[in-house]
């Protein structure tokens, strides 16, 4: 027999990567949905729209490259929103006590990577659902944001403010916040580690087959502890972006922006079975999500309602898609 | 090509878990540029000693050496690492992830800390070369096939240049051109001087490939042989072995009466029934109150033609006659509904609901038969569930304990009970005695003969052709997935010709018959 | 060995005795820091005490977590009942709000039946996703988890609907024979779901299911009638809880309705003592884990703390309750108690994982 034969033996394969379906319909369904608001709306067209979409939702950017991590290894974090509270209300009630602010800082991104590794390591060692160990942490963070304050705390330190104000922008007048670009470093320092170095690439295989990860020797449980970690990191940058942008803490806030930051992962075209998926593609559905929340103010007669439920849909087509391609990674 | 000093030595091997002796003094040797196979039953300690030469067990005597210098590997990653690769039946790897990927994660190539890809890729393409592989090295690996796969694990076990390489049972999912391959692949690798240990249960496939047999059985060493020094009949008897009957005879002569089935419809007949990669298309027709036995080898379809009966998995080719009238068996429901029960060799994953009682587990194929608005009123439930306590001598007879606390034995016959309140007309039984006590393998026995005296038919499975010839008027045997003849259990049938079948795939003496 | 521990275990290996014991615990503790706790005096021919309303209060929980139970025994779990409680109560305020006669039975019967009968709806789609598609339940679940909540502010359009309807009122904060309504009304599901899961075979079936899929499909069960089933329970029982919930401030508030009782569910589901992995199920463990949530959540109140931060010890009870189930805690534990004395019963399970 020869090896021919044999490259004949190979199932059906088409020229377009089939794991790359649902990242580019996200893309074409953003293009499509841009075009909308482009046509519709003449105030659309300013560049100055789409700099706010990421003004407004870097720090949901931050969080979700975090959810990422975490949902390629086929886990999920459900403690995301209450650890952005957490941050931001720490930082508040540090500040208010006259704490300077790089101390601050420095307490407020370790609170959320400490209890993302207490996470993990429950999850790895005792092998409990992550979903249940994430809801206790979501739980813990969320009471321990009141346990600080029942009411917010506004934010009067300088840096703060000074974060909170700078723009950077060109002579146009179009501009972005600081925080943008916190969002997009950690963008690209995430979409580094998971293509470039060997921790990314056992993301990817932990979320293809455990059990083989295992047998081909890949630090599983490190991995698996890992991926909370980060996304405790990223919750918490994400919550001193939060700060920035309200200049408070305050104990309800980013309450059920779990779902949204997972919607946007989905939405992304991760797979939430694990292993396949893309921080570009988390990226777009950041956007998504974004540019449905500009369209609905844009259009009057929209409540704000409708992006609950567009989401809900997005959220469902992108998961029957992925069940249609048979994305079969078990 | 075969070297003259092995390079893989293993003395005096024991390895004993609580209850089980799973190795008893076992030696074995791996000479560089050989293919030897490992054969024996289920429970003869293959795996055992495959875990404990890669270190996922330790031993409780004996040795191991590689190249002359002892060794005691932590895992399988050291032992790679030394030079000793395991590629496994599921192919291992993770599908999602490209070929080259496969290959090399864990030890991708890095500049400074970053996964070098091009260079990666690069060696990748190289090394499936060296295996006359033509792939497309960045595609993902789940678009294609097992048998591919299969060959992409041994390339990543060899990158490692390894010089022992155990092949555990790679070809059980692949047809015979995948397997021409995989054996080209083999060879190619021996003659580079690389020692192959290989484990499969297809016979042919033995005398294909290996140079070396060494025998397992029950634990122990049976004896080392030369392919072309052991005949195929021999290699069978020593890994069936003649077991001893501690059980005494059951009803009269060895054997049993054929059933009068002249003129009488089959109860089942099936008619060239097969699925692709599990059974090749076999035809068997059973009748009432008749006892079929199964006999073959582990792994030779026993199991398959089973749940092809019984439609727990699909036939894609043939189809089943009940009472004479087609039925579509594609699901155990309706399966059931025809009068068929099965009892799974795999008493844990497929049998028993452990939580639940032995009282629930017993009603269960009933209840779900009625549906779940019809519930078996509690009465019922606990005269039947006496009965067969009773009748079976299920210990402890408390029908209310979950029946993950009893013992094998035991399950065994709360599984059994379950079918036969649904009162079935055919019952398949798969290994229904394998690891239980003597004691409750001979009440098993006897009920097997009590029903089918009172006209139930029974498909038994068993790897024991004792077993099977002492309960089955009619055996079929199974040969490298393959139904390779029937034989009526008369006065001229006997082991020796049930193995010579099983060796060569065809009763002598029948042949123009 | 310990006899007294040995006697004991009749009474400590029941699956109620753990989830019991917390309880009294926890009301022995508030009786002692506040002697009236247990107090409960008749007003106006009604029952009134802090006992009283823990019962009142707990009732749409205990409802929700009803539904859940049976969700989460055949291996499933259900994140949508928050957003199915608000649904349900919006559309029923919103069926009275546009009535004539905001008092008539009729009117009220016909916002019941016609918010029941949405949720009907909305729980056979997801019993759809996840036995006919096969979609995790975890996610399947949460498409309606997410855009539940819009569809409920869709109904009410963003306001909160008030009402003042005497019948609806009573479903939250009526009395019937000095008890309240609503712990009645809780009361009665518990006893239906009982009676039609135990007095028929779909509670057997259930557990099946859970405890062995495969096992259950070579015994002839059609599992995925009977999965779409549950959801379709778990989402009448959401309803009701709607209702309540609803009825108990008189309005109807898209966003705040039943919010996070999908999480007091799951919870309760937990403590009460039937695994998050499927299986068996208990339906009294699950009425005292409600009672148990209600009753740290009252104290909460009581001691003056904000009610936010019980969310503390829930985070505390739900690691303590995960950790006793996990096998792998367990394992470890036994481990280290075999080390000192090796167990009678722990080869006996080995043996069968020696493989072939």
């Amino acid at each position: 027999m020869s090896s021919t034969s044999l490259s004949a033996v190979r199932s059906w394969r088409p020229s377009l990567p089939r794991r790359h379906v649902p990242v580019l319909a996200t893309l074409a369904l953003l293009l499509v949905m841009y075009g909308i608001g482009v046509s519709q709306y003449r105030a659309f067209s300013n560049v100055q729209v789409v700099f706010n979409v990421f003004i407004d939702n870097g720090f949901l950017l931050v969080v979700a490259v975090g959810m990422t991590f975490v949902i390629l290894t086929g886990g999920i974090d459900l403690s995301v929103g209450s650890v952005v509270a957490m941050t931001a209300m720490v930082s508040a009630a540090l500040l208010r006590d006259g704490l300077p602010a790089a101390l601050v800082l420095v307490v407020a991104l370790l609170i959320g990577p400490t209890l993302g590794f207490l996470m993990g390591c429950a999850i790895h060692f005792f092998e409990i659902q992550p979903f249940i160990v994430t809801l206790a942490g979501m739980f813990f963070a969320r009471g321990m944001c009141t346990f600080i304050s029942d009411a917010s705390i506004s934010i009067t330190d300088g840096f703060w403010t000074g974060m909170s104000q700078a723009r950077i922008g060109n002579p146009a007048g179009n501009f972005v916040s600081i925080s943008v670009l916190i969002a997009f470093a950690v963008v690209v320092v995430a979409a580094y580690v998971l293509a470039y170095t060997r921790f990314g690439r056992n993301v990817y295989a932990v979320g293809g087959n455990a059990q083989s990860a295992l047998l081909m020797g890949l630090p599983v449980g490190r991995t698996r502890i890992a991926v909370y970690t980060i996304s405790g990191l990223c919750s918490a940058v994400g919550g001193i972006l939060l700060s920035f942008y309200t200049l408070s803490g305050a104990p309800l806030i980013a309450v059920g922006m779990e779902l949204d930051v997972i919607a946007a992962v989905v939405i992304g075209g991760t797979v939430l079975t694990g292993g396949s998926g893309y921080v570009f593609g988390t990226v777009l559905g950041v956007l998504v999500l974004g540019v449905i929340q500009t369209l609905i103010t844009f259009d009057g007669s929209l409540n704000s309602w409708w992006t609950k439920i567009v989401i809900g849909g997005l959220l469902f087509a992108f998961i029957l898609l992925q069940r249609l391609i048979g994305i079969r990674f078990k | 090509m075969t070297g003259d000093r092995p390079v893989l030595t293993m003395t005096g091997i024991s390895k004993t878990f609580p209850g089980v002796r799973a190795l008893h003094d076992v030696d074995f040797r791996l000479f560089p540029g050989e293919v030897h196979a490992l054969m024996g039953e289920n429970g003869a300690g293959k795996s055992t000693l495959i875990k404990v030469l890669t270190g996922v067990y330790g031993t409780d005597a004996g040795t191991v050496t590689l190249d002359g210098d002892q060794v005691s590997f932590t895992g399988p990653m050291q032992a790679a690492a030394a030079g000793v690769s395991t590629v496994y039946q599921e192919v291992n790897l993770c599908t999602n992830l490209s070929v080259a990927e496969n290959i090399f994660i864990g030890r991708e190539p890095r500049r400074l800390g970053a996964v070098r890809w091009g260079e990666m890729r690069r060696r990748a393409r190289g090394l499936l070369a060296r295996l006359d592989l033509d792939l497309d090295v960045s595609a993902q690996l789940g678009t294609y096939s097992l048998a591919v796969q299969q060959m992409v694990a041994i390339a990543r076990a060899i990158d490692v240049r390894a010089r022992v390489l155990i092949l555990d049972e790679p070809t059980s999912s692949l047809d015979a051109g995948e397997v021409a391959q995989l054996f080209r692949i083999m060879r190619q690798l021996r003659d580079e001087g690389i020692a192959i240990l290989f484990v499969t249960h297809f016979l042919d496939q033995v005398y294909g490939i290996a140079d070396r047999i060494t025998v397992l059985r029950n634990g122990t060493l049976v004896g080392e042989y030369r392919t072309e020094e052991l005949p195929q009949f021999s290699l069978v008897e020593k890994m069936i072995g003649q077991e001893l009957d501690v059980l005494g005879r059951l009803d009269g002569p060895q054997g049993r009466d054929a059933v009068a089935r002249d003129g009488q419809a089959p109860l089942v007949d099936a008619d060239q029934v097969g699925r692709r990669g599990a059974v090749a298309p076999f035809s068997l027709r059973i009748h009432a109150g008749e006892v079929v036995g199964l006999a073959g080898l582990l792994g030779s379809g026993r199991t398959e033609v089973a749940r092809l009966i019984f439609g727990a998995d699909r036939a894609d080719h043939g189809q089943v006659r009940i009472d004479g009238a087609r039925s579509p068996l594609r699901t155990p429901i309706q399966a059931i509904d025809h009068g068929i029960g099965f009892c799974s060799e795999n008493r844990r994953a497929e049998g028993i609901v452990g939580e639940l009682s032995v009282r629930e587990n017993m009603i269960l194929a009933m209840q779900a038969a009625r549906g779940w608005l019809r519930p078996i009123p509690r009465r019922r439930q606990d005269e039947l569930v006496q009965k067969y306590v009773e009748a079976l001598s299920i210990r402890p007879a408390n029908p209310e304990l979950p029946v993950r606390n009893l013992s094998g034995g035991n399950q065994q016959k709360v599984l059994l009970a379950r079918w036969l309140i649904t009162e079935p007309r055919l019952l398949i039984l798969d290994e229904p005695t394998r690891g239980i006590d003597v004691g409750a393998k001979a009440e098993i026995q006897k009920l097997v003969v009590q029903l089918s005296d009172g006209g139930m038919a029974v498909l038994f499975i068993s790897a024991e052709l004792e077993e099977v010839l002492r309960l089955s008027h009619r055996v079929a045997v199974m040969r490298d997935r393959e139904m390779v003849a029937q034989l009526d259990n008369d006065d001229t049938l006997d082991a020796d010709r049930v193995m010579r079948t099983i060796a060569s795939g065809t009763p002598r003496e029948e042949v123009n018959r | 060995m310990n006899t007294v521990a040995d006697r004991l275990r009749p009474l400590t290996g029941h699956r109620l005795f753990w989830p019991a014991l917390v309880l009294v615990v926890m009301l022995a503790a508030n009786t002692v820091y506040r002697p009236g706790f247990l107090a409960v005096e008749v007003k106006n021919g009604h029952l009134y005490g802090t006992p009283v309303d823990i019962l009142r209060l707990s009732a749409p929980l205990i409802l929700v977590a009803l539904g859940m139970t049976l969700v989460i025994a055949t291996g499933g779990i259900d994140l949508s009942v928050g957003s199915l409680c608000a649904i349900s109560g919006a559309i029923a305020c919103l069926h009275i709000s546009g009535a004539a006669d905001q008092n008539s039975p009729s009117t009220v019967f016909t916002a019941l039946a016609l918010a029941f009968g949405t949720a009907l709806v909305l729980g056979a789609w997801n019993g759809v996703l996840v036995a006919v598609i096969g979609i995790q339940p975890i996610i399947a679940t949460l498409i309606l988890m997410v855009a539940g909540r819009g569809i409920a502010q869709l109904v009410t359009e963003g306001q909160i609907i008030t009402i003042n309807s005497g019948p609806y009122r009573a479903i939250g904060l009526g009395h019937f024979l000095t008890l309240p309504l609503a712990i009645l009304i809780a009361l009665a599901a518990a006893l239906l779901v009982a009676a039609f899961t135990r007095r028929t075979a779909l509670g057997l079936i259930v557990e099946s299911v859970g405890g062995n899929a495969e096992a259950s499909r070579l015994a002839g069960i059609r599992s995925r009638r009977v999965v779409l089933l549950v959801y379709v329970v778990s989402a009448a029982c959401a309803a009701v809880a709607g209702f309540m919930v609803t009825a108990n401030v008189s309005s109807a508030d898209g966003n705040a309705a039943g919010l996070w009782i999908e999480l007091d569910a799951i919870l309760a589901v937990v403590i009460g003592g039937t695994s998050l992995a499927g299986g068996r199920f208990s339906l009294g463990g699950t009425v005292l884990g409600a009672l148990i949530i209600q009753t740290l959540t009252t104290t909460v109140y009581a001691m003056n703390i904000s009610p936010q931060t019980s969310l503390l010890f829930k985070a505390v009870v739900v690691i303590a309750v995960c950790l006793i189930q996990a096998p792998a805690f367990r394992a470890r534990l036994r481990r280290r108690r075999r080390d000192v004395e090796p167990g009678p019963t722990a080869p006996q399970r080995e043996k069968e994982q020696v493989p072939a």
